[in-house]
């Protein structure tokens, strides 16, 4: 749904020419600044968000993250590449359309939700969220319902007739949420929407967010400066320094395969609860002892895995012989941690039938140890 | 050193028969349009004070204080405009406050009229600010005075003058303070309205001026306090008002009629002010 190509986004700077070619030749930000005046905002931009994705660019402030938000809406202009908007025939590039058709894309396509709120507040809270639809031109009377609607949906069907300086921060956000729903555009670009907010409603929101997301199925690109945030929300993270992606991928890689020193550091320092999953824990079938052509899960369990993974009962019980819990490969590393807790044999990880590995204690310890390894 | 300031006093620059000669100059030219304006603005305030006369003033008291009270929603500031009114009726300056209130009405009305589009155009263009704001200093600095007699030859005695200097000396504040409203709109604010798609005028229309409203109401204020600052200095090239009396009292150095007709003027702003102040709390519900 959105595709960045080759996107290089500089403020300023002259000549452009010296510009480019220094952009070209890999010179460091501040050197091309020092030339030419430029702030470099991004370069060599290129990914991809993928339709009902939730894609979060994730970086320190300065990194340029925000700069690329506000290039898919053209709130800052592309220097040089191509940013593509809507799939198939639809698609357009928003670096070098006209104006109308960006308005037109802006008007249906979509939403954005800012870090402040960024409430009217001449407006009352329907109103507000009614702000869209009102740019459409449609009847004043079907805006306000259908932002009344969207309300409802984040919970502030009593809020309505408020004015903004009467909500909470919290409150004042799930309006500006509200408003991005009205306008039913498809892509919602979210610039570090809940980064202003205490960590309890910044979870609350971030829940919410996902929660309503398994109804509207939105695409999001979503702003964040909180790695924990973009663990928790993103199926994609981006990781951005000076201007650069410096690593793209699911959250669990960005985890358990941190690209550089730089992402490690961060990684160091988030909760793996969330974002470790029971695959990527699990110690493999394959590094299990073999015995008679079958897996032995532990000593003492109940059931015969054969050397695929398929499931049998070994039947015929003597002694101490136990029936082990049994996971699916998804589930994340704060419900195995209860697990573990009530259970003193190892949990086994299967899907489809087949066993793909167990998870023991130690394995868990083992995911939290090594993320500290660089930290200094 | 003597030499040099008489070669300096001997040689002067012809600053002020030139500006004699420019307004010489429109008069001659537009005499005909000036007249047809003159006439025309005199012939609307004139029917303005016939229709504020031809009400009877114990309506027109009822009605402000209506006014206040539904404006405001203050008992004490609804009993004062009652007691004003009927304190400046007792005093018999009913007809000369009916003719200020007209002229500072229509002063106010033009200054809007003229001063909010100008000053939303200073605001999207740095540039016309940048070459009003000299304008709009010496506006203001100028002695009302010295554009009082321009004006006193451009349009004739009478109330148009009058008018047309006040307007001079009240349109900066409108024009600076819708500057301010329009061109301190957050950033964050207009870029809600870009990105979902809001053309400029819609920008304008549902941005930026319901923001810039608290700040061009404050203008109206002052608009028409400068106004009636001008009361005195418009009477002296012939506009009616509570002016008239001041100037003759000042003639005939009669303290008593000075200060009756000087404290109608008082009564008159502080009403005018009140009503139309913005009410401190928005109504919650």
């Amino acid at each position: 749904m959105i595709h960045f190509e080759n996107v290089d986004i500089a403020f300023g700077g002259r000549p452009k020419s010296e510009l480019l070619s220094m952009l070209d030749g890999g010179a460091a930000n501040g050197e091309i600044r020092a030339r030419t005046g430029a702030i470099i905002g991004a370069r060599d931009v290129n990914f991809s968000v993928g339709k009902g994705d939730i894609c979060v660019l994730m970086g320190l402030s300065g990194s340029g993250k925000s700069t690329v938000l506000r290039a898919v809406n053209r709130l800052n202009r592309v220097t040089r590449g191509r940013v593509w908007v809507g799939e198939g025939e639809d698609r357009v590039n928003i670096a070098s359309c006209s104006e109308s058709t960006l308005r037109r894309m802006r008007m249906n396509r979509l939403a954005t939700v800012f870090q402040q709120a960024s409430l009217m507040p001449w407006l009352t809270v329907a109103q507000n969220a009614a702000f869209g639809l009102q740019l459409k031109g449609l009847p004043r009377e079907k805006c306000l319902q259908t932002a009344r609607e969207k309300l409802a949906m984040v919970q502030l069907a009593e809020w309505e007739d408020c004015y903004p300086d009467q909500l909470s921060g919290g409150m004042q956000q799930r309006v500006g949420l509200a408003r991005a729903f009205a306008t039913d555009a498809n892509i919602l670009l979210m610039d570090e929407p809940f980064s202003a907010l205490d960590p309890l409603i910044r979870q609350e929101l971030q829940s919410e967010l996902l929660a309503l997301q398994k109804s509207v199925h939105k695409t999001v690109l979503f702003v964040s400066h909180d790695l924990d945030e973009a663990l928790t929300l993103g199926n994609r993270i981006a990781i951005m320094q000076a201007g650069r992606i410096v690593q793209f991928g699911r959250p669990e890689e960005i985890v358990l395969q941190p690209a550089t020193e730089y992402i490690a550091r961060f990684v160091a320092h988030i909760n793996p609860l969330n974002v470790l999953r029971a695959k990527s824990l699990m110690l493999p079938l394959e590094k299990l002892p073999l015995e008679n052509g079958a897996r032995i899960l532990y000593p003492g369990c109940r059931l015969k895995v054969d050397a695929g993974g398929a499931l049998e009962n070994s039947g015929g019980g003597e002694g101490l012989q136990t029936t082990p819990a049994v996971v699916a490969p998804h589930l994340p590393m704060r419900e195995l941690t209860g697990l573990l807790r009530d259970h003193d044999t190892p949990l086994v990880v299967v899907a489809g039938g087949k066993v793909l590995g167990i998870i023991r204690r130690q394995d868990i310890c083992n995911a939290l140890a090594p993320l500290n390894r660089n930290v200094h | 050193m003597n030499a040099l300031t008489s070669w300096l006093t001997d040689n002067k620059l012809p600053i002020g028969p030139y500006i004699e000669t420019f307004f010489e100059w429109l008069r001659v030219r537009l005499e005909t349009l000036f007249d047809l304006f003159s006439e025309g603005l005199a012939g609307l305030i004139e029917l303005s004070v016939a229709g504020l006369l031809w009400v009877p003033p114990l309506v027109t008291a009822a009605a402000v204080t209506a006014a206040a009270f539904l404006f405001q929603r203050s008992w004490k500031l609804a009993v004062f405009c009652m007691a004003a009114a009927i304190l400046v009726l007792n005093q018999g300056y009913w007809e000369e406050t009916m003719w200020t209130l007209a002229v500072i009405l229509w002063a106010t009305v033009l200054c809007m009229l003229m001063g909010v589009p100008l000053g939303i155009l200073c605001a999207h263009r740095p540039a016309v600010y940048g070459a009003l704001r000299p304008v709009l200093d010496l506006m203001q600095t100028l002695p009302t005075f010295v554009y009082l007699i321009p004006t006193l030859t451009l349009f004739g005695l009478g109330v148009v003058p009058g008018l047309i200097s006040t307007v001079i000396f009240a349109i900066p504040a409108v024009i600076r303070l819708t500057y301010l409203g329009v061109s301190n709109v957050p950033r964050p604010l207009v870029e809600v309205g870009q990105s979902y798609g809001a053309t400029r005028w819609q920008l304008l229309r549902r941005v930026e001026i319901p923001h810039a409203i608290p700040s061009v109401m404050a203008g109206m204020t002052q608009c028409i306090m400068l106004s009636l600052s001008m009361v005195v200095i418009a009477a002296l090239v012939g506009t009616d008002g509570l002016g008239v009396p001041v100037v003759r009292a000042l003639n005939t150095v009669d303290v008593a009629k000075g200060f009756e007709a000087g404290l109608s003027i008082v009564l008159l702003a502080i009403i005018l002010d009140r009503l139309c102040k913005k009410r401190a709390a928005r109504k919650r519900p």
